[in-house]
């Protein structure tokens, strides 16, 4: 029978959504077993990892898991019977995965957008180049890693709860070379990270630095507020927000591109989403090709037009 | 201060790009040095200027073609070239290249020790930012990865990291590898001077002989993953674009409420 162990992601002690995708795609690989780094989950947090199949919950409270042969040598502890390994695609758990291939001989697939098992191997599918090609990728070694990107399954409970039961793992972790000398948390307020948010309204150059309608167009829709390079170097946002091949990939289902002209680094990070929707001012923006609706217009005529239209429909 | 920084060789992004049997496509006419790379030179630069004294290498690792990536750092102002290339690498997944790029740094560091080796923080082909990792994995150095900014002092390296819920500070000893981003710096532009002497500055080609590798251990037989299909998606169909005359926020939003999205 095939194991497939699940790096949970969790933030203040609630198992994130992406978790709850990474443990549904693992439920097709096979028995799904959560793999928990830090303090013991709630009973509340366990349960619904059960809910969604895992049968143990396995803990690793590893003090500096902030380094990754420190983290890859705790998921290794708690996966060690695993022929599948599955996490949420980020450039930490890249490092978690890269370090736990070497000490295991396992083969990776990072950034995939699902993974299915063919003749007892895993095979992962992705978008490349921009999202402009489709890659099949087949594992050939005997244990798999696959790091999966937020949005690409849609999280489903399983028929019947699985046990979830909690299981302590004592790990002998490597002396770590890097000392990490400070961390600042990043405000994130109560809304959904970037990588995460099923949908994302992103300003641009078209701006001018105003992000003031972005945001509630945003918040209307339910989703995260995005940038284009342009707008982070001008300083008119933080990089946090930089959608595009060297800040954060993004696949919603729904990305608005504001004033975003489309230049490959963007699309990079972008053209994998659901539907795309853009407004701007200049009709031979590269953007309009990769969008399933676009506007030429100035975004602060049809934002406000758009809003209002669909306030009144919900109204309605 | 001596420093070695890896540099791949990329198709343009600007360029068709494209898979031939499972690989990347790579030519010469339209590939470059990896543009994240650049981030890489500049901060090794950087630190030789900084520190007054030292050397940097640029190391390649591909086919013939691939020594445009290190022609590139020589014009923006590398002092070495070095082109590992052997027919048995091809097809390596990132251990097997790791392990190429390993060999050719011990043997350098062997010849008088280096302090770093800067990569940059992923190629734009393959973006998987592993090879640092697995790098330093190989070479059982420190590993900072991600740096925003980096300084080094008193034998050790230490790094600005921007995650996205967290900005970190990161210490190690020397020596390291460092990936940098494009936040790190701004990379100059290769001078006149330069680029003529970049054309004929020597570029030290090592086969895995040279490295006391064996080709079991890496190429297309080692690669713990195969590219088994790939194939360019097809334009998105049906769409739809309108110029704003005065209802276009309407049709938007009842394109969103017909999608079910709004």
């Amino acid at each position: 029978m095939t194991i497939a162990a699940v790096l949970i992601d969790h933030r203040h002690g609630a198992v994130t959504r992406p978790a709850l995708e990474a443990l549904t795609l693992a439920r097709s690989l096979g028995t799904p077993v959560a793999v928990w780094l830090g303090e013991a989950p709630s009973a509340d947090a366990a349960a619904q990892l059960g809910e969604y199949g895992a049968t143990e919950v396995r803990v690793v409270d590893a003090a500096d898991a902030r380094v990754a042969s420190r983290a890859a040598a705790a998921v290794g502890a708690a996966s060690g019977d695993a022929d599948v390994v599955v996490m949420i695609s980020t450039f930490v758990t890249k490092e978690i995965a890269t370090r736990l291939a070497l000490a295991t001989g396992a083969g990776v697939v990072v950034d995939a957008a699902g993974a299915e098992l063919v003749d007892g191997k895993v095979e992962t599918f992705q978008t490349v180049f921009a999202a402009t090609w489709d890659v099949r990728t087949r594992i050939n070694a005997d244990k798999a890693i696959v790091g999966v990107r937020p949005n690409t399954t849609h999280a489903t409970p399983a028929d019947s709860p699985a046990a979830a039961t909690v299981v302590v793992v004592d790990a002998e972790l490597p002396e770590a070379r890097e000392r990490i000398v400070s961390v600042e948390p990043v405000e994130q307020g109560d809304s959904v990270p970037l990588a995460e948010a099923p949908v994302v309204v992103s300003g641009g150059r078209g701006t001018s630095g105003d992000y003031s309608l972005v945001s509630d167009f945003a918040e209307l829709l339910g989703g995260a507020v995005g940038a284009s390079r342009d707008a982070t170097d001008e300083g008119w946002i933080s990089h946090e927000h930089m959608v595009g091949q060297t800040g954060t990939t993004v696949t919603p289902a729904l990305y608005v591109a504001c004033g975003i002209s489309g230049a490959v680094h963007h699309r990079g990070g972008m053209q994998a989403s659901g539907t795309i929707v853009c407004i701007n001012m200049d009709p031979e923006a590269p953007i309009f090709e990769i969008s399933d609706f676009g506007v030429v217009g100035n975004l602060f005529d049809v934002i406000p037009q758009a809003i209002e239209r669909i306030k009144e429909h919900r109204g309605a | 201060m001596r420093i070695l920084v890896t540099v791949k060789h990329t198709p343009d992004l600007q360029s068709q790009r494209s898979f031939t049997d499972g690989r990347v496509t790579r030519t010469a006419e339209d590939g470059t040095m990896n543009e994240l790379d650049e981030n890489a030179v500049e901060a090794a630069l950087q630190l030789v200027e900084a520190a007054g004294e030292g050397e940097v290498y640029a190391l390649t690792v591909g086919g013939p073609d691939a020594v445009a990536a290190v022609r590139k750092a020589l014009q923006l102002g590398v002092h070495h070239a070095l082109h590992v290339s052997d027919e048995a690498i091809a097809g390596s997944d990132v251990f097997g290249t790791a392990k190429v790029i390993a060999a050719a740094v011990r043997k350098v560091h062997d010849e008088a020790p280096l302090d770093l080796v800067v990569t940059g923080m992923a190629a734009l082909d393959g973006l998987t930012s592993m090879l640092p990792t697995a790098l330093a994995a190989e070479l059982d150095w420190s590993q900072l990865t991600l740096a925003s900014a980096l300084s080094v002092d008193g034998g050790e390296v230490t790094i600005e990291r921007h995650l996205p819920d967290s900005h970190e500070t990161v210490s190690a000893p020397l020596p390291a590898v460092v990936s940098v981003t494009d936040e790190a710096n701004k990379p100059r532009f290769p001078n006149f001077k330069l680029i003529m002497a970049a054309r004929k500055a020597p570029v030290t080609v090592w086969t895995l002989s040279d490295l006391a590798l064996d080709p079991a251990q890496v190429g297309a037989g080692a690669a713990r993953t195969t590219v088994i299909d790939a194939s360019p998606r097809p334009p998105r169909a049906d769409r739809i674009k309108v110029t704003d005359t005065g209802d276009a926020g309407t049709q938007l939003a009842n394109f969103l409420i017909e999608k079910g999205l709004a």
